[in-house]
């Protein structure tokens, strides 16, 4: 390949993907007629549903990273040191919601836990509320898993753990102050992650009638003119900021090791 | 004459390390392949429990077929495209003598954009190439280009074919850039000692090696693709009869008559990414004795 086609195959791409970005920011500054106003933007902030939908996802994000990490690294340390033969079986296992569509995992669940059902999540608003943390933690799980898992690679499990024990550790003292430290750059990765697709999730939210900030997008979207996209810009900067602060803690970690 | 015995089969006893993993075995039971198996069986099954094959007969209808025949359009050509121009951009940097200080970013920007896609990124197209779109008002008022004069719209095919591009080219680049990574310059040196000119060493070497990963990210991005439903949901509401957004609708007020048909284009949908990922598994298994 010529440098020169390289060079244009480079760069024609990157119109494609800056163009919609132009588009969008553009259009969400033109409000008000002939010039560029944050009015928008203004309007979006103001509004009190946004407000409770963005923080509904935000707390929602924050309950799917606790308990899919509180489920991953248990299970990928004990994989790694116990169970070593098991690790693709477990691996093709997290990679399952890749294959299954979301739509049908959320189908399955409302006619699995509806109120007739032995177990009735759909029944109450804590219940539902912990099924779609559980949606979202299934949709995580593919990127949870390898970043803790590629994490603890990088460090010896076995020597460690006979360390603690012999000093005495428990088996939650060892996963709470020896691997989780030791794999927390990773455990970081993960969570980012996991925060960009919580925040953006759709699917899920809306056939689970839960306020998320993903049908509020949607809805917004079927009724007003600008502010959608100054909401898609701040749901463009959210994603930006979760994998740049990925980037940021690994060049950390690296520099420090 | 005595048979001989066959040896007592060794019992198994039980490893209590299993137990560690209880939980999550247990999580993903219930909530993945539980709801999962549910709807397979329920494709099977008449409303009072019975065994059928009704519900999926029900599905060679001309309106469901034709949902699942544009669904496999878009993801077939958003795949392919996907991967071309996610290839060339991948090779470009690898390959292609650009400074090296490209990368990095690039590579950051494929995981954000690999990650922006649902409800924002249809957005971000309708402002750009929907009626009053960035680009759509610059090509008239500038060159006089009218694209609805062309046969375009956001809101079909190749709308939601270039808008799913968004997601598809950053995944190839995240997939292939590694694998190129993987190719030795020492084959390279190999094939031009044997005489071998750039092309051959690209028909003959490079392609074969790197053929079950193209293939299989092809597959990926197909499963991708075909399951996507937001970005659709909020570009074309339910203008456009795709599958996922059919199955969307059927959910939300049973519109296809029949809750069990709903059940039958689940089960479709997982039938069709299903066997794309196990190509995209074995091909990768394959791909991996070549690019370790």
């Amino acid at each position: 390949m010529t440098r020169a086609a390289a060079w244009a195959a480079l760069l024609l791409g990157l119109v494609y993907f800056i163009l919609p970005l132009i588009g969008m920011v553009e259009f969400s500054l033109s409000m008000r007629r002939g010039e560029y106003s944050f009015d928008a933007y203004r309007i979006v902030l103001a509004d009190p549903q946004f407000r409770q939908t963005f923080l509904y996802s935000v707390m929602m994000a924050l309950a799917t990273i606790v308990f899919g990490m509180a489920l991953v690294v248990p299970t990928a340390f004990w994989v790694r040191l116990r169970l070593p033969h098991l690790r693709p079986v477990i691996e093709f296992v997290t990679l399952l919601p890749l294959v299954i569509p979301a739509i049908v995992v959320v189908f399955g669940y409302i006619r699995l836990y509806n109120t007739s059902s032995w177990l009735p999540l759909t029944g109450s608003l804590t219940g539902t509320n912990i099924l779609l943390m559980f949606g979202y933690a299934t949709l995580a799980l593919p990127y949870m898993y390898r970043a803790v898992d590629t994490g603890m690679r990088a460090i010896d499990i076995a020597t460690l753990t006979e360390a603690a024990q012999s000093l005495g550790a428990g088996w939650f003292t060892i996963l709470l102050r020896i691997i989780l430290p030791n794999v927390l750059v990773a455990v970081l990765s993960g969570a980012f992650v996991t925060f960009a697709i919580v925040m953006g999730e759709f699917t899920m939210a809306a056939l689970l009638n839960r306020p998320a900030f993903g049908p509020y997008l949607q809805l917004m979207g079927a009724n007003r003119a600008y502010e959608p996209f100054a909401l898609a810009t701040i749901a463009f900067a959210i994603t930006w900021a979760c994998m740049g602060a990925i980037q940021l803690f690994t060049r950390f970690a690296k520099a420090r090791a | 004459m005595t048979t001989p015995r066959p040896p007592a089969p060794r019992p198994r006893r039980f490893n209590p390390a299993w137990l560690g993993i209880l939980p999550f075995a247990l999580f993903i039971a219930m909530f993945l392949i539980a709801p999962t198996l549910n709807i397979v069986l329920g494709a099977f099954r008449t409303p009072e429990g019975g065994f059928t094959l009704a519900n999926i007969r029900g599905l060679f209808t001309p309106s469901i077929l034709s949902s699942y025949w544009i669904s496999i359009k878009i993801s077939v050509a958003s795949a392919a495209i996907g991967c071309l121009v996610g290839f060339a951009m991948a090779a470009a940097v690898v390959l292609g003598g650009l400074p090296r200080a490209i990368r990095a970013p690039l590579m950051t920007f494929s995981g954000v954009a690999s990650n922006f896609a649902g409800v924002p990124l249809a957005f971000a197209f309708l402002a750009t190439l929907g009626p009053l779109g960035l680009v759509t008002g610059v090509l008239r008022t500038e060159l006089g280009i009218n694209l609805r004069a062309y046969g375009f719209n956001i809101l079909s095919f190749w709308g939601l074919t270039i808008t799913y591009l968004f997601f598809q080219i950053p995944l190839m680049i995240l997939i292939v850039t590694p694998a190129l990574d993987g190719l030795k310059r020492e084959w390279r040196e190999a094939a031009s000692c044997l005489g071998a000119t750039g092309a051959q060493y690209w028909r003959i070497v490079a392609l074969p090696i790197l053929f079950p990963t193209l293939l299989g990210t092809f597959a990926l991005l197909f499963a991708n693709a075909f399951g996507a439903v937001a970005t659709a949901y909020a570009l074309t509401g339910s203008s456009l009869n795709i599958v996922p957004i059919s199955l969307f609708a059927q959910i939300r007020g049973d519109v296809l008559g029949n809750p069990h048909l709903g059940y039958a284009m689940a089960f479709g949908m997982i039938v069709i990414t299903g066997a794309a990922n196990l190509i995209y598994i074995v091909l990768r298994i394959r791909s991996e004795r070549w690019l370790k």
